[in-house]
């Protein structure tokens, strides 16, 4: 619930207007973290930010698509209800007195998160209302039938626009693939027999389950001292049971042999996912890995993959690669789309592109070149309350070290070609990747 | 795609910035430096904003701005294709630009010691852009994928752009940004060589600079790299004045989709246009009546209450170059059709013209405008937005600063009056996507009204 946005238009018209040369990467100081964990076993995660009047909380439980079990769509649905309704106001009444406030309310469930967020004006007048709301919604939501089905059916009309996507296709079925029976392998948002199936007693169990004490992390970043912060915490999660942590996922196994699944669709271009599964937060290898996909295909205008696929052969307007790094081992990703006719010639130069760099890996100038931008840029990444609050709460959800961001740099300036050359040919085989194409015939 | 609509939530979020905080100097060849400070983190913002977009080209040479925009990186006289971006990256720089209907911009993120590094590199494309016919033989295809992915395939953007070719019948408005894709194909190197003569140059630009700086260090830097570039003589575009329209317009727009979709506009004037000063700010409080938040009347009313429609939105730039739309979009909700959900958003219309809106509503909409005045501050990239994007369509960057004060000004009168002064159906065009098979393998496009295809 973004009060900024005026023009909302259902969400469909926001890329119409405006056009990119390419698709951003996010943006990036040293900020001291401090840390707590409350009583009843709540972690808190709190950097001070007095330049600006104003307080950003994110509450996150492991709540997100992967405790789903059976149910796939759970999770999702049980975050899209919390402010449906909460201590017996109905959602006009928490959406307008939160609005009122000129505050900024959100729930959203992802595969590992479900993180529900306030950001408010740090004047007490208003902060401590919706602080009050805040705390209703995760703490006491109504799971209204009639909330449960309404929101059913919008998320039904969602999952089948979502069918008109070549592109939203490619990605929940290169899923699918690489995690066959792991729970990170389907969709969060479930597919149209799954949210069918849903039922309002499955929302309120996995609510009294995962949305507790133990299984919670706070992230705050604003204008307020650590004893204002110490009284929000208990102010927000004071009602919350204790319960106990969500366990542990199991692991991911990797893929035995290579799949490619083709997909028709009406469209003029075809969707190109390639991968496997990659590194997990903490991972040994995490540097390695990250400093050499910065090379390969997450520099943005400068990878090799932009330049063999767009620069010199003009046949994709994006192309990238990246690792999502999850509790366990999550996607090593390459993607790019282009005109039907061209997507063999473009899916051989991006597997000729990743083998030869699994082979040879960076050259000396390449490496020095991503180290330059990384460690040059990282002060871009925690130069906003936002950007603060994305990295605290990354580093609480996944028990970081606090010194993460302090010790960041030095780690990436560390990495050599031999290191990443060695990883990429433990972790990294083309030969085994599942391939998903999504588009019509040529 | 996650930045772009980003982008364009930014430019629509019409919001204040800090009071008096922008320092605005000019060079003698004509190029304008507003400086802004944010000592917050040792960052800077640099942004370049030409007026030159999508509504100054004219039939047959669609999307030239765009292409361009794609060519300014493909090197100068002194700096081959790629170096401009390799030497961004290597100081640790972001960097992207964007085009709009009104303006084209170029933008770099860097540590603040580097901000000469991108004045030096920007200066030098503004005026020695080497246009060579073999990097725009491959980057035009790019666009063209560009074009697919944004439209071409996207059905709800397919009637987006033939719903505003349809409002539109001389105006400008009505070009595509990403141009039509038979102008694409047909487009040559002069096309851009003459464009990019015609519209870059010092007197046709604006530096928004937003970080940890000293505005008087800034314009020593501009001077040195941005000032011995030569001016030249820009010729405004044409008015091009839309003919007032003679009656509703609907449109019916058939391509392969799961689910129809309706958007409607009514021709009203924007801040550069209106006669009364107030009637913009009116027509925006209107658009926060209707889509200012969860708790706004259409997620309110037809989202939640009636349940009509799946997802509704309500929206108006008052900071646009030409007149144009007051839009409304819905989906319509399963059991219900199209016409059910156009008649729930005409009688939100007819409710707005019959009866003024509430104390607590407008109440909630000012809270909101002055929160949020707070919140953008915590972007410097958003607050170069704001600065840039007045400036590039000819306004003054201080009305930014009196936004606030206009919102608040306005009466529950004044949004009933704009209201019933031009949410008319003579003024009005409504276009609905009416899905078809979703052929699985079946000709790509084939259906797709006005969709150009590949060679």
């Amino acid at each position: 619930m973004d009060t900024r946005k005026i023009i909302r238009l259902g969400g469909l018209l926001g890329s119409l207007l405006l056009l990119c040369l390419s698709a951003v990467p996010a943006v990036h100081a040293m900020p001291a973290i401090q840390h707590w964990v409350t009583d009843h076993g709540v972690r808190v995660y709190f950097v001070p930010a007095p330049e600006l009047p104003m307080v950003d909380v994110t509450v996150t439980f492991a709540a997100g698509s992967v405790r789903d079990a059976d149910n796939p769509g759970l999770a999702n649905m049980t975050s899209t209800l919390l402010d449906m309704g909460a201590a017996g106001l109905s959602a006009d009444e928490i959406a307008t007195r939160i609005e009122s406030l000129g505050a900024e309310l959100s729930t959203v469930a992802a595969r590992e998160m479900a993180m529900v967020s306030l950001r408010s004006l740090s004047d007490s007048a208003y902060l401590q209302p919706a602080l009050a709301l805040f705390a209703d919604v995760m703490t006491q939501p109504n799971f209204d039938k009639k909330d449960f089905e309404r929101e059913r059916q919008r998320k039904l009309v969602a999952i089948r626009r979502s069918e008109q996507s070549p592109s939203a296709i490619a990605g929940y079925r290169f899923f699918h693939s690489v995690f066959g029976e792991h729970p990170y392998a389907h969709r969060v948002s479930g597919m149209e027999d799954d949210v069918k199936a849903l039922r309002l007693k499955q929302v309120k169990a996995f609510y009294k389950r995962y949305y507790v004490a133990q299984n919670a992390v706070v992230s705050i970043v604003g204008d307020l001292d650590r004893k204002a912060a110490e009284a929000l915490v208990q102010q927000v999660t004071g009602a919350l049971p204790a319960g106990s942590r969500a366990a542990a996922l199991p692991p991911v196994a990797d893929l035995s042999k290579a799949n490619e699944e083709r997909i028709l669709h009406p469209s003029t271009q075809t969707h190109v996912r390639m991968g496997a599964p990659g590194m997990h937060r903490g991972d040994p290898d995490y540097f390695p890995l990250y400093v050499g996909n910065h090379v390969l295909g997450g520099g943005g205008l400068v990878s090799r993959l932009h330049e063999e696929v767009r620069e010199q052969r003009g046949l994709s307007y994006s192309v990238n690669s990246y690792f999502s790094p999850m509790e366990q081992n999550g996607p090593y990703l390459l993607s790019l789309q282009t005109r039907n006719d061209q997507v063999d010639e473009a899916l051989a130069v991006m597997r000729d592109t990743l083998q030869d760099f699994v082979d040879k890996g960076p050259t000396e100038e390449e490496l020095v070149s991503s180290k330059k931008n990384i460690t040059g840029g990282f002060p871009l990444r925690i130069s906003s309350n936002s950007g603060i609050i994305s990295h605290i709460n990354m580093i609480g959800f996944y028990d970081l070290p606090l010194d993460y961001l302090d010790t960041f740099s030095g780690h990436v300036m560390n990495v050599t070609r031999e290191q990443i050359i060695d990883a990429y040919q433990r972790r990294v085989s083309p030969e085994t990747m599942v391939t998903v194409i999504v588009g019509g015939e040529s | 795609m996650r930045s772009l609509l980003t982008l364009f939530l930014l430019l629509t979020s019409q919001v204040l910035l800090g009071a008096g905080a922008v320092t605005e100097y000019r060079l003698d060849n004509g190029l304008k430096l507003l400086v802004k400070q944010d000592h917050r983190a040792p960052v800077v913002v640099s942004q370049v904003w030409y007026k030159v977009g999508a509504s100054y080209e004219h039939d047959g040479i669609s999307g030239v701005s765009h292409v361009l925009e794609h060519m300014m990186f493909k090197g100068t006289d002194d700096h081959p294709p790629g170096e401009f971006s390799r030497i961004i990256s290597e100081n640790g720089g972001s960097e992207n630009a964007f085009t709009s209907k009104d303006y084209t911009a170029y933008f770099q993120r860097l540590e603040k010691s580097r901000l000469a590094v991108s004045f030096e590199l920007e200066a030098d494309r503004m005026r020695n852009l080497h246009l060579q016919d073999k990097e725009f033989q491959k980057e035009i295809n790019v666009v063209m994928e560009e074009r697919r992915l944004r439209t071409e395939d996207k059905p709800t953007a397919l009637t987006y752009e033939q719903f505003i070719a349809s409002a539109f019948v001389s105006s400008s408005v009505r070009i595509p940004t990403i141009g039509w894709m038979d102008d694409l194909e047909n487009m040559d190197l002069d096309d851009l060589q003459h464009w990019y003569q015609r519209w870059y140059a010092p007197n046709n630009a604006i530096v928004v600079v937003v970080g940890d700086v000293e505005p008087e260090e800034v314009l020593a830097l501009a001077k040195k790299y941005f000032g011995p570039l030569k001016p030249e003589q820009i010729v405004p575009p044409k008015p091009r004045l839309e003919p007032a329209q003679k009656g509703k317009r609907y449109i019916i727009v058939q391509a392969p989709a799961e689910v129809p979709y309706t958007i409607m506009g009514y021709k009203v004037p924007v801040l550069k246009t209106a006669n009364e000063s107030w009637e913009p700010y009116a027509l925006e409080v209107l658009a926060n009546i209707l889509d200012g938040g969860d708790s706004a009347r259409l997620t309110r009313e037809i989202v939640r209450g009636s349940q009509i429609a799946s997802s509704a939105g309500a929206g108006y730039d008052l900071y646009d170059r030409q007149a144009g739309l007051f839009l409304l979009d819905a989906t319509p909700a399963d059991s219900h059709s199209i016409d059910d959900v156009q008649q729930a958003l005409f009688a939100q219309i007819q409710r707005l013209k019959d009866k003024p809106v509430t104390s607590d509503e407008l109440e909630r909409i000012k809270t909101s405008v002055v929160a949020s005045n707070v919140y953008e501050q915590d972007s410097s990239f958003y607050q170069a937005m704001k600065v840039g994007q007045l400036e590039a369509v000819g306004l003054d960057w201080k009305l930014a600063d009196s936004y606030v004060e206009n919102i608040k000004a306005v009466t529950a009168e004044q949004v009933q009056a704009v209201a019933s002064k031009y949410l008319l159906d003579r003024y009005l065009t409504i276009a609905e996507l009416d899905p078809l098979p979703m052929e699985k393998g079946g000709k790509p496009g084939a259906a797709a009204n006005g969709g150009g295809h590949g060679h």
